[in-house]
Parts: structure tokens; C-alpha cells; sequence
């Protein structure tokens, strides 16, 4: 499918979402009480078939997080990017690891270093930083008086 | 050959000539550190992109074993120098400290490039990186430069080389 065509058949599926304009590829954004149904239509829906989400990630807005993932069909060769928007106070999204298996170290990660928590992740603990850690590193206002020297 | 041109050290002490063979007058600890400064084995150790250019100048074109470097030994076991080649973080910071411990006397620390020597472009805003692997162990040799070049560390390792042989290491 070409640019238009995804937006027409997600627009079919999610009449609410929005699309962001000038993009590489076709880009939606959405809520995350959407996002399971939506993964899994994206996943096995005819036409879509979704099956390697090759980027995952967390961007830090000051106002809000956004969760970013990157999608790419290996069957039709479309690419999609959906990004979800968070509560920054707290971060809440389905987790994705039982349709993506790759999504299950790369949300271990957005975990660690942003926050969010995945709903349904069979194994949502720290993967960089020490078990002991507190603490989210890469949020924008992070403080950290022993490790860090502000600038 | 020309001991001098090609960057070695001549050989510590006098050979006197007599009849069936000659006399050897020398110090012994200047035979020793003579010997040790030009058979210096480094540990394979990088952490980041100053490996790369340890690696090139390991490699044909710089080739540090013209000054006695060219065994590079995957265990701290064997190796006499430890050549911090990248960013040293705070995970890895007990890694080094047991490799330096686990290597044996004499050994010797050169800190390669500016996360090696102060933390470097991680100095500030950083929650994970040791500001200088000084921190950890004692390091006698700092080399400049992110990364810096082969020339850089081949004029640190035979930097090294003169303070073993000055007894200052």
C-alpha cells in the first residue's frame, strides 16, 4: 500500500485518529486506549501485515510523553510510524511484546530510562540501570546530585 | 642498524671485548627495564570508538609492534598494559578495577583519549559516566584527542616506554 491508501483503510479502522503531515511515512496519531486493538489489526489485518516493528521509543515533551513505533510490513514493503500519546505523571500504555517478540526488550528499555509502564508485559523490570536505581534518566528534568555535574 | 632512527632504546650497558667472548658491564635494573619497555603486551580493552583507532594502530599501516606491542592478549592474566581505549561508565568501572587487579606486576595504565582522561563530552549533564578512569585505577600515561590519532598513541606508548626505562613508573 502506498501512503494514501494506509491512511484511507487506518482511517477505516480508527475514524478518531489523526494523521501528522510531511513525514516519510504515514504517520498516526493516537491514544492509548486504541493502541492494543489497533497493533493487532496492523499485525493481521489483510493488506497491512505488519510483522517486524523495527523501532520502538519513548520522547520525553516536557507536557506529555509520546511513545513511538515504527512498523514495517516485510510482505508488502509499506513502512508506518504510530505514536501514542501519554500522561507524563503517569505513563500507561499496553505493552506490545506479545505481537511484536522484539518489543519486549526494546519496552524494558523505554521502561528504564523514561518511565512508561507497559500493561501486559510479562517481564517489565530494569535493563541498563542497576536494580536499585531510582528514577527515570532520560526525562528532561532528571536530577541526579551524585552522578551528574550540571551545566 | 640505526638504534636511534628506528625510536628503540640501545641496549643498557658496555660490551668489552676479550679473548673467546667479551665482558658485559651493566645494572641489572636497567637491563630489566630495558627489557620490560620494549616487550610491553597489550590487554585487549575497548570500550568505545578510541578502540577503533587502537585497532588501526595495531593494524599494517601504524603497526605498534615496531616498538615491541604487537601481542595484545585477551586475558588480564598475560598482558603488562592496559590502554583504555573508550568511555569508561559506572557499570563498567568495577569490570576495569578487576581486570587491572587480576593483571600482574609490573603493569602499566595509559588513559587513550578525553572520556578516558576526564569523562570527556559525558563530563557534564551525565548520570552514568566515570568523569577520568583515574577514578578507578592509577593511570600513567594520558593521551589527548577524541579520538585521538594512532600517531597520539604510538607517541604514548613510547612515552610509556621512557619512563619505564627512567624508573618513574
Amino acid at each position: 500500500m502506498n501512503k494514501e491508501e494506509l491512511r484511507q483503510s487506518l482511517t477505516a479502522m480508527l475514524p478518531a485518529a489523526t494523521f501528522e503531515e510531511g513525514g516519510e511515512w504515514t504517520t498516526v496519531l493516537i491514544d492509548p486506549a486504541s493502541w492494543d486493538g489497533l497493533a493487532r489489526q496492523l499485525r493481521s489485518g489483510a493488506g497491512l501485515d505488519f510483522d517486524y516493528l523495527f523501532c520502538l521509543t519513548a520522547v520525553d515533551w516536557r507536557t506529555h510523553i509520546t511513545m513511538v513505533y515504527h512498523l514495517v510490513s516485510t510482505i508488502h514493503r509499506h513502512v508506518m510510524v504510530v505514536k501514542v500519546r501519554l500522561d507524563r505523571e503517569r505513563p500507561v500504555v499496553p505493552s506490545v511484546s506479545g505481537i511484536w517478540r522484539t518489543a519486549e526488550f526494546h519496552e524494558r528499555e523505554a521502561y528504564d530510562l523514561m518511565g512508561v509502564e507497559f500493561r501486559g508485559h510479562p517481564d517489565l523490570r530494569r535493563l541498563f540501570m542497576t536494580d536499585e536505581w531510582t528514577g527515570w534518566p532520560l526525562r528532561k528534568d532528571y536530577e541526579d546530585p551524585v552522578n551528574m555535574i550540571k551545566l | 642498524m640505526d638504534v636511534e632512527q628506528n625510536n628503540t632504546a640501545p641496549f643498557p650497558g658496555e660490551v668489552h671485548p676479550t679473548a673467546g667472548g667479551g665482558v658485559l658491564v651493566t645494572k641489572l635494573d636497567e637491563v630489566i627495564n630495558w627489557a620490560r619497555s620494549n616487550s610491553l603486551w597489550p590487554l585487549v580493552f575497548g570500550t568505545s570508538c578510541c578502540a577503533i583507532e587502537m585497532m588501526s594502530t595495531a593494524a599494517a599501516k601504524y603497526d605498534w609492534s615496531r616498538f615491541g606491542f604487537e601481542v595484545a592478549r585477551a586475558t588480564p592474566r598475560q598482558a603488562d598494559v592496559i590502554i583504555i581505549a573508550g568511555t569508561i561508565v559506572n557499570k563498567m568501572a568495577p569490570v576495569l578495577k578487576r581486570l587491572y587487579d587480576q593483571m600482574a606486576d609490573p603493569k602499566y595504565v595509559i588513559a587513550m583519549g578525553a572520556c578516558a582522561t576526564s569523562g570527556g563530552p559525558f563530563f557534564y549533564n551525565t548520570y552514568s559516566v566515570v568523569k577520568g578512569a583515574d577514578h578507578v585505577i592509577p593511570v600513567d600515561v594520558y593521551v589527548a584527542g577524541c579520538p585521538p590519532r594512532p600517531e597520539a598513541l604510538l607517541h604514548a606508548l613510547i612515552t610509556l616506554q621512557e619512563k619505564i626505562r627512567g624508573n618513574v613508573s
